[in-house]
């Protein structure tokens, strides 16, 4: 299936550089439908570099970002900057997502959206009062609205319990399964990354090592970065739960590792 | 009956109460009180630049504060130096060196505490011709750019993500403050402008529960401001300026005592 059809989102060669200094070194990287693609990577690798350059936010030094003509962005930022002096709801905050259509257009979908993320009881609540999680859901509904094929997370766990992690990400699971859309997530937890992602890519300035997280979890440049604990963990992790991949690692299973430069 | 001063008075500060209401909740709301002082402590400088090529004042000050708002933007990429060094470097070079333009002007043309503190009770009609223009330049802005502007204040990256013309939204925000502060500096003068502006927002926070709604008494309290301190000054001959600023603080406070629990 991925071979006949184009990537929603892609990089070639990206190039970044600040002030002198590579942050991001030649990438290659594609995002296809229905695909929840994770990148993982220590503190100052790139990560959010590497979505802002895809998310055009950034320029690029060399190389270039390719879109397919279909492709709508959802973008759930890392966190919001949240003013108190501001005076905004939940739902008030959805609505003023631009482009919303026609105004019934609008209601419905954000109607539908807020019962598919179950926010009906946090849209008349204050925007700063929310906890990470209800943060999180209320910026992915936001994303939503915009009918995206393409989700790009900066970091959605971070600050929310693991409780709400797996929550958050059978959210994702039935989001992806639902409207077949790809993801692209920057994230922390091993874990998580490990259990719900069909591809991980794993970057430290250039791209380690990417490929189906079974065939990860083994890779040389991958123990280097994360350590062989990290990786034994995982392992044991991972066998407990092997049935999750049964039911979800299906898309990738002929993906072949991809090694690049060495670290 | 009010003297014809009195009126124009009034009818300048309530315009430009009313325009305050939705640009200093934006400014509030973007943490630019701090940019919005800047801009006011340059146009002392832009009178006296104005002044001495002998082009109109308020065009003057319009092009000055834009450049100084230019610079402040070009500054601000540099990471190395804070915001709030940038700032304050830049408001009191600027007003350091309006003073020193004002000193030397032919024939004391300046009347320096005029510009500092403002002469509302000076104003002609042809500068409430002005106010209003500038207005309803900016109210016509504002309702085009509002949602925008929202969008940004919220998240830039998010905002730009879906579709928000960041650069251009941005730039006409600078052009109506820039526009704002230069008819305010007349009536209530180079320290107080930001005063008018960020007060009453302030004050309309806890009454308000949208973002509409916090403008929309901003307003108001402004006026309410500008009318009492008008008053103050008319008939316990305060300085006007001074007067409405201090009755905006007054607000405030009240707001404190008086907010919904």
């Amino acid at each position: 299936m991925k071979q006949n059809s184009l990537p929603l989102i892609a990089a070639e060669a990206l190039t970044v550089e600040s002030e002198g200094r590579i942050l991001l070194k030649n990438i290659h990287i594609e995002v296809y439908r229905g695909e929840i693609v994770t990148l993982v990577g220590p503190n100052g690798a790139g990560k959010t570099t590497l979505l802002k350059a895809l998310l055009g936010l950034i320029s690029l030094q060399e190389g270039r970002v390719v879109k397919h003509p279909t492709t709508t962005i959802g973008y759930v930022p890392q966190r919001l900057q949240l003013e108190t002096l501001l005076p905004l709801t939940v739902q008030r905050f959805l609505e003023l997502t631009p482009k919303l259509q026609t105004k019934q257009q609008g209601k419905k979908i954000l109607a539908k959206t807020s019962d598919e993320l179950a926010l009906g009881g946090l849209l008349s609540q204050s925007l700063d009062q929310l906890s990470g999680g209800e943060l999180q859901r209320v910026l992915l509904a936001r994303a939503l609205l915009r009918e995206p094929n393409l989700l790009i997370l900066d970091e959605p766990m971070q600050g929310i319990d693991l409780g709400g992690q797996n929550e958050l990400y059978e959210l994702l699971l039935g989001i992806r399964n639902q409207r077949q859309c790809g993801i692209l997530m920057v994230s922390h937890d091993l874990h998580l990354v490990m259990k719900a992602t069909d591809s991980v890519i794993c970057l430290n300035g250039h791209i380690c090592c990417s490929g189906h997280p079974q065939e990860i979890r083994e890779h040389p440049e991958f123990l280097k970065l994360f350590g062989l604990k990290a990786s034994d963990h995982l392992a044991i992790y991972t066998h407990h739960h092997s049935h999750h991949h049964g039911l979800h690692g299906a898309v990738v299973e002929h993906e072949h590792l991809k090694a690049s430069d060495p670290c | 009956m009010l003297e014809d001063f009195v009126i124009r008075a009034l009818v300048g500060g309530l315009i430009l109460a009313v325009i305050s209401g939705p640009l200093g909740s934006l400014l509030v709301w973007r943490r630019m009180s701090y940019f919005g002082d800047t801009l006011a402590h340059s146009s002392l400088l832009g009178m006296g630049l104005s002044l001495f090529f002998n082009i109109h004042p308020y065009m003057g000050l319009v092009a000055l504060m834009l450049a100084v708002a230019g610079l402040l933007t070009f500054l601000s990429h540099n990471k190395k130096l804070a915001s709030d060094a940038i700032l304050g470097m830049l408001a009191h070079t600027t007003l350091a060196l309006g003073l020193i333009f004002a000193s030397h002007l032919p024939g004391g043309r300046l009347d320096l505490l005029s510009y500092l503190y403002g002469d509302i009770l000076a104003i002609s009609q042809h500068d409430i011709l002005w106010i209003l223009c500038v207005a309803l330049i900016v109210l016509a802005a504002l309702a085009i750019l509002w949602r925008s502007l929202l969008a940004i204040t919220l998240d830039e990256a998010l905002a730009q993500v879906e579709g928000v013309k960041i650069l251009r939204t941005k730039a006409i925000f600078m052009v109506l403050l820039a526009l704002v502060f230069a008819v305010a500096m007349k009536l209530v003068g180079v320290l107080l402008t930001t005063a008018l502006l960020i007060i009453p927002p302030t004050a309309a926070r806890s009454f308000a529960k949208t973002p509409e709604q916090m403008a929309l008494i901003a307003s108001l309290m402004g006026m309410l401001a500008v009318t009492a301190g008008i008053a103050a000054s008319h008939y316990c001959d305060w300085p006007t300026g001074p007067a409405i600023v201090v009755s905006a603080a007054g607000i405030f406070v009240l707001s404190l005592i008086l907010k919904p629990s």
